[in-house]
């Protein structure tokens, strides 16, 4: 396997990286840590007539408090989620989601942003900044906008981005106090991409759920929230009961897809059995965040 | 439309240092890591595999950390430091991780070998005695289909006694 002929660019700057796009448009990729699109170039399934390598703007390998939220650029690795005090202590959903995302030796060179534009319909991070209410930056020569992640997708790997635009950032807002979360999943090996998966978001208001954030992924075409689920569990006591019939809901309302490691069916199943244990999980932690 | 781009004389400079040696090559920017490691560098002891990220049989250090070379373009290590199997053994003196794997039959045919070396070498520099389960995360990047992979941890665990004692 061998990648095709490509030109290869190196800016070292964002505003170097969006004259490039704009000259060269639908003709370029942009090539971050690699993960994915490296595959997709030796498997020639991409053949881009210009490769944009953005590693080397250093100004985009950051993590950062901005305004309540944590920023993280462009070209910031994965494996950074798992050792940084800022994530620890505002976004921790993000350093257990690392645990169920792929090897370390990905993770050490496969970027956060990249992973979030790439959309893979079974990776964690999109789910996970659809739940925290995430949005990315994208730079053209025309200006910057924000797009929240929920407004991503539009279909299997595809997105709202433009040939001409460059994702800076991704920002996740800051967790609420007493959140409970849960990132949970099947996959068939661990690393692997998952059949199916849930994030849970829940904050406890006195012994009711106050607010609950839910979304899913390996079910449907993208990452999606899952806004009925959220809807009946708002305002509800956390019982048993309550959570096998959100469950269900959420089983019978995702399309998930038939491929060659699973069937929609088992999906569906997966998807009931991941939503229980999603919601049991993240109550545990918001109980435990209440009284601590 | 743009002029036609021209990809044949689209090649590149690359200074890098493999195994603490500097050496400066001329490249094509679609040639990865892992072939021109192979075939440019005289390190054969990166493995191709699969070529597209699962297998880890091409594990290499860059700047110290394991990566997938077949993830990587040659281009990219440009100005970078990379390690293969090949730094490990002092002249005939093996390594202790290799030691430890010898020992522990943490090898049957070898092709998966150095990826996973490279790996735990790691794992033992900033972990110097790992849990099993931080030996399991870090194998769990390289697939073995000789050993069943228990002797492969057995040997992990030998060879941090052994650079302890040492």
């Amino acid at each position: 396997m061998k990648p095709v002929s490509f030109k290869y660019l190196k800016p070292t700057g964002l505003e170097e990286a969006t004259a490039i796009l704009a000259e060269y448009g639908a003709e370029a990729r942009i090539l971050a840590g690699g993960q994915s699109m490296m595959p997709m170039l030796n498997m020639r399934i991409a053949r881009p007539s210009v490769l944009v390598d953005i590693n080397e703007i250093v100004e985009l390998n950051y993590i950062r408090a901005s305004d309540g939220a944590v920023a993280i650029g462009a070209v910031t690795r994965q494996r950074r989620l798992g050792d940084d005090d800022l994530i620890a202590a505002q976004v921790p959903v993000l350093a257990t989601a690392l645990k169920c995302m792929s090897h370390p030796q990905i993770q050490n060179r496969g970027t956060i942003v990249g992973s979030i534009c790439h959309g893979d319909p079974a990776a964690e991070l999109p789910a996970v900044a659809i739940a925290l209410g995430a949005e990315v930056t994208a730079h053209s020569q025309a200006g910057a906008r924000t797009i929240p992640v929920a407004d991503l997708y539009r279909g299997y790997y595809r997105t709202t981005l433009e040939p001409n635009e460059l994702v800076s950032e991704v920002k996740f807002p800051a967790m609420p106090p007493g959140c409970g979360w849960s990132v949970v999943e099947i996959s068939r090996r661990h690393g692997d991409l998952a059949l199916a998966g849930v994030v849970t978001m829940i904050v406890l208001d006195g012994k009711e759920i106050g607010q609950a954030r839910l979304a899913c992924f390996g079910l449907g075409k993208a990452a999606h929230r899952l806004v009925e689920a959220e809807s009946m569990l708002t305002g509800q006591l956390a019982s048993g009961d309550l959570f096998q019939e959100v469950a269900s809901i959420v089983s019978s309302s995702v399309k998930p897809m038939d491929d060659s490691h699973a069937s929609a069916e088992y999906r569906r199943a997966l998807a009931a059995e991941l939503t229980q244990r999603s919601l049991s999980e993240a109550i545990e932690r918001a109980k435990q965040g209440a009284t601590s | 439309m743009n002029a036609p781009i021209d990809l044949l004389s689209d090649t590149r400079q690359v200074t890098v240092t493999v195994n603490g040696k500097q050496q400066s090559l001329e490249v094509e920017g679609r040639t990865t890591l892992a072939d021109m490691l192979r075939q440019e560098c005289r390190t054969p002891g990166v493995r191709v595999g699969c070529e597209h990220g699962v297998c880890g049989s091409c594990t290499i250090l860059f700047d110290g950390e394991p990566m997938r070379a077949c993830l990587m373009l040659a281009v990219q290590a440009d100005g970078h430091e990379i390690k293969t199997i090949e730094s490990m053994a002092d002249g005939d003196k093996l390594h202790a991780i290799q030691e430890a794997f010898s020992e522990e039959h943490g090898l049957q045919c070898g092709f998966c070998t150095a990826g996973i070396i490279l790996s735990v070498s790691e794992l033992l520099e900033r972990c110097p005695q790992p849990s099993d389960e931080q030996i399991y995360e870090v194998l769990g990047g390289h697939l073995c289909r000789c050993t069943g992979y228990q002797q492969i941890l057995q040997s992990v665990r030998l060879a941090a006694d052994m650079l302890v004692d040492k």
